[in-house]
């Protein structure tokens, strides 16, 4: 990115203007268009998937009115929101209220900076790309206490505190499962990670030691829980606290919430796309177009990103909600003690294996891969019991 | 009562003063299944008190019944509780016929318990899938609900709607079962037995399910009978009572079924877990009366004669059924002229209400969400 803006001001586009002006410029001129070209549509699609999935697992048929089978769905939504009024309440602390769901939106925003989604489609390939992550998502926790607070509702305010308790403790475990990944690469940078993994899922970190497979699955339940998905959705459960922090929004600041939500489920995806699964990686040597490398390598990343938004979604629809105190005990009697055996595990194995063990990622691969079938084996067995009354038409 | 009556005052150790939050749950709350509300006194996520405030939903149907009349006020029985309107019609029916000696005829009684058994089958589905979406799983109740939605339609089969039935009348039922009903109603059973078991593969032996349940708001034998728990709420205390099989009406004494009993199977025995399993068992039990009613079902009339303005002999009456909520006890006075002198219904869920109070000081208010999902209120019912 700055090499390319250092090649405009040098083919000298740009005038006589001080590079000082030119870099915000650019800057921000490229975040919009991040933003209104790829998080906003991604969005609303992700909002669409999850309610077509969802009404699936539920036997319904889920939104198909607006547009080619309700994909349009998330614009009508946001447009309705937008021509709704946007009720402050009286006695509500106004700017704080007012400020709160910006304060979110950025927390989520921010961390498509250190994504990659393929080898050159990166906003900024910081040094510290992890880090800047685990630090920039907590911003949203201060959204959803700010909110919370600032309604000047008992329910707002309870889903606020718990929000706040939530993600401040499930910090922790989310932090000491990047560790190990950190540990074997000896970088915080995103590219870098990366780049340390191959193509092949037997090179993904994933798979690379019983260590790192717990810590991605710890990283993972850590991370449903500092996004308050379901079963840790406790700070908006709505049918304990109505709406939770949401409940005095309207109009387009209560859709600036769930903007932020289904974002940073996918930021979720992709942060576990980056660590465990190999990120853009594909097999290299078919092309020597960059352009189109960069498409496989985006397409490749963006379906790995997906998956585990998809079971995301899956999960919501699955579990219940747990609660406040077993929320709690699971983070810091069980996620962090795994967490810090997993720190340690990864220490001892790169001692014994310094260039990673010769068999273990092949092991696990098969391992995993007959658990899948299993599943499926047995979601197949369940399916032909309970002559389900289902559609099967995906065009419904 | 004041419901500001019950001040608490926290001490800490520090000196530090803290106050309690009052919450209010309701009327317009997403969980309180209808419109009742409850003043929380909660100190954080603990509560210490959690007062019912009923009364929102008031009809004034047992006055109602004073100015319609015998016949008339069969409609308004659907009103008391919505969720399982046949066993209210069972109810009234049953009450008229003692106070005017009126003798059902058998095909009407048994046309009577198809419909309760299909309607109780409807209510408990409806508990056990509000429940579980209390708890915060939102599938299983959708998967609840497309069952119960067959057995709506067998009941507007039955009687042309689908929520207030109007199906009894004083000396037997409005209309006789459709031709094939019994096919229909074996066909859609066939289908529901294997999904009770798919439902508890699906959430009620799911891990969160069962640890948000488990030792949750627990009701010991003696409680629930000193503040007067009837039906599954009872029996998930273990306590065997079942008034169609203790003091059994209609066709019950014929008919073989299990009375299902709470067994703390996952925790302490009375607990939500145990409620919710009662129902769950109970839907079993439902289907196999229902199976028995079809096959044993004799040929005959099912409305006996009786007077377009019905006029019983000065005096009283009192019949206790067991709804889906548990015993609803009717009686009605008479004074000899063709409008009820007084009636007055007993509901489950109003002396259910009573425990609230008492079992919620302590648990916290994940639970009592839980808890109120439990007891199977239903606001209408409670209020009458």
């Amino acid at each position: 990115m700055q090499s390319f803006i250092d090649g405009l001001i040098a083919s000298g586009v740009f005038g006589g203007l001080p590079a000082e002006a030119v870099y915000p410029a650019m800057m921000f001129l490229f975040a919009s268009l991040v933003v209104f070209g790829f998080v906003l549509p991604l969005v609303t699609i992700t909002i669409w998937l999850e309610r077509r999935v969802w009404s699936r697992i539920q036997s319904r048929v889920g939104p198909n009115r607006v547009g080619p089978q309700g994909v349009l769905q998330g614009l009508a939504d946001g447009v309705k929101n937008i021509l709704k009024e946007d009720v402050v309440p009286d006695a509500a602390d106004r700017p704080l209220f007012v400020f709160a769901p910006y304060l979110l939106v950025w927390g989520f925003l921010a961390t498509f900076v250190v994504i990659p989604f393929s080898s050159a489609l990166v906003v900024a390939d910081l040094n510290v790309g992890i880090l800047y992550i685990t630090a920039i998502v907590a911003l949203s926790a201060v959204g959803v206490l700010m909110a919370g607070w600032a309604s000047n509702n008992k329910w707002s305010l309870l889903g606020g505190i718990r929000s706040a308790a939530q993600v401040v403790s499930y910090e922790i475990p989310a932090g000491l499962a990047l560790l190990p990944v950190v540990l074997l690469t000896g970088t915080l940078s995103t590219q870098g990670i990366i780049q340390a993994q191959g193509w092949a899922p037997w090179d993904w970190f994933l798979f690379h030691s019983p260590f790192t497979f717990i810590a991605a699955f710890a990283f993972y339940i850590s991370a449903l829980a500092e996004t308050n998905r379901t079963p840790f959705d406790i700070p908006e459960a709505e049918s304990e606290l109505v709406a939770g922090f949401a409940t005095e929004y309207s109009g387009f600041r209560f859709a600036l919430f769930f903007l932020a939500e289904w974002g940073s489920l996918y930021v979720t995806g992709a942060i576990m796309a980056v660590l465990f699964l190999g990120g853009w990686q594909v097999p290299t040597g078919w092309t020597n177009n960059t352009v189109v490398l960069n498409i496989v390598q985006l397409a490749v990343f963006f379906l790995k990103a997906y998956f585990w938004v998809f079971l995301a979604m899956w999960i919501r629809a699955t579990l219940p909600r747990i609660r406040v105190d077993q929320m709690m005990s699971l983070c810091w009697k069980y996620l962090v003690p795994l967490g810090f055996v997993n720190l340690v595990g990864t220490a001892v194995w790169m001692v014994i294996w310094p260039e990673g063990n010769p068999f273990v990622p092949y092991l696990m691969v098969i391992g995993t891969l007959a658990l899948v079938v299993i599943f499926f084996r047995r979601v197949l067995y369940h399916l032909r019991r309970a002559k389900p009354e289902l559609y099967f038409n995906p065009a419904i | 009562m004041s419901l500001a009556g019950y001040e608490f005052e926290v001490q800490r150790d520090d000196g530090l003063a803290t106050e309690e939050m009052t919450l209010n749950m309701g009327p317009q709350h997403p969980s309180t299944h209808g419109v009742l509300r409850f003043v929380v006194k909660a100190d954080g996520e603990i509560m210490r008190t959690a007062l019912p405030d009923i009364g929102y939903l008031h009809r004034s149907i047992e006055k109602i019944s004073e100015k319609v009349g015998y016949h008339g006020f069969m409609p308004y029985t659907d009103r008391v509780d919505y969720v399982s309107a046949m066993q209210c019609n069972q109810g009234w029916a049953m009450v008229c016929e003692r106070a005017a000696g009126i003798e059902v005829p058998r095909r009407g009684e048994f046309c009577r318990i198809i419909a309760c058994e299909l309607g109780r089958i409807a209510s408990h589905l409806l508990s056990v899938g509000t429940m579980v979406m209390d708890i915060g799983g939102m599938t299983p109740f959708t998967h609840a609900i497309r069952e119960r939605e067959k057995v709506n339609n067998l009941l507007e089969d039955l009687c042309g709607a689908r929520l207030t039935f109007n199906y009894m009348r004083i000396g037997g039922v409005a209309w006789d079962l459709p031709p094939g009903y019994a096919e229909q109603v074996t066909a859609f059973l066939d289908r529901f037995e294997p999904f009770i078991a798919e439902y508890n593969d699906l959430i009620s032996y799911n891990k969160i399910y069962v640890e948000r349940l488990a030792n949750v708001a627990a009701v010991s034998k003696e409680e629930a009978i000193n503040y007067n728990l009837v039906g599954p709420n009872l029996r998930g205390c273990g306590f065997q009572y079942d008034v169609r099989r203790d003091e059994p009406y209609s066709i019950y004494p014929e008919l073989d079924f299990d009375v299902p009993v709470g067994t703390g199977e996952v925790g302490t025995l009375g607990d939500c877990f145990d409620r919710y399993m009662v129902r769950i068992k109970e839907l079993k039990e439902s289907c196999k009366i229902v199976r028995q009613c079809l096959d044993m079902i004799p040929d005959g009339p099912v409305l006996a004669r009786v007077a377009k303005k019905l006029k019983p002999p000065v005096g009283d009456a009192h019949v206790r059924v067991e709804a889906s909520r548990g015993d609803m006890g009717w009686y009605v006075v008479s004074d000899g002229s063709e409008f009820p002198y007084r009636t007055k219904i007993r509901t489950g869920s109003f002396s259910a209400m009573s425990i609230v109070d008492k079992l919620s000081r302590g648990i916290m208010i994940a639970d009592l969400i839980a808890l109120i999902a439990s007891l199977d209120v239903v606001a209408p019912e409670v209020d009458r």
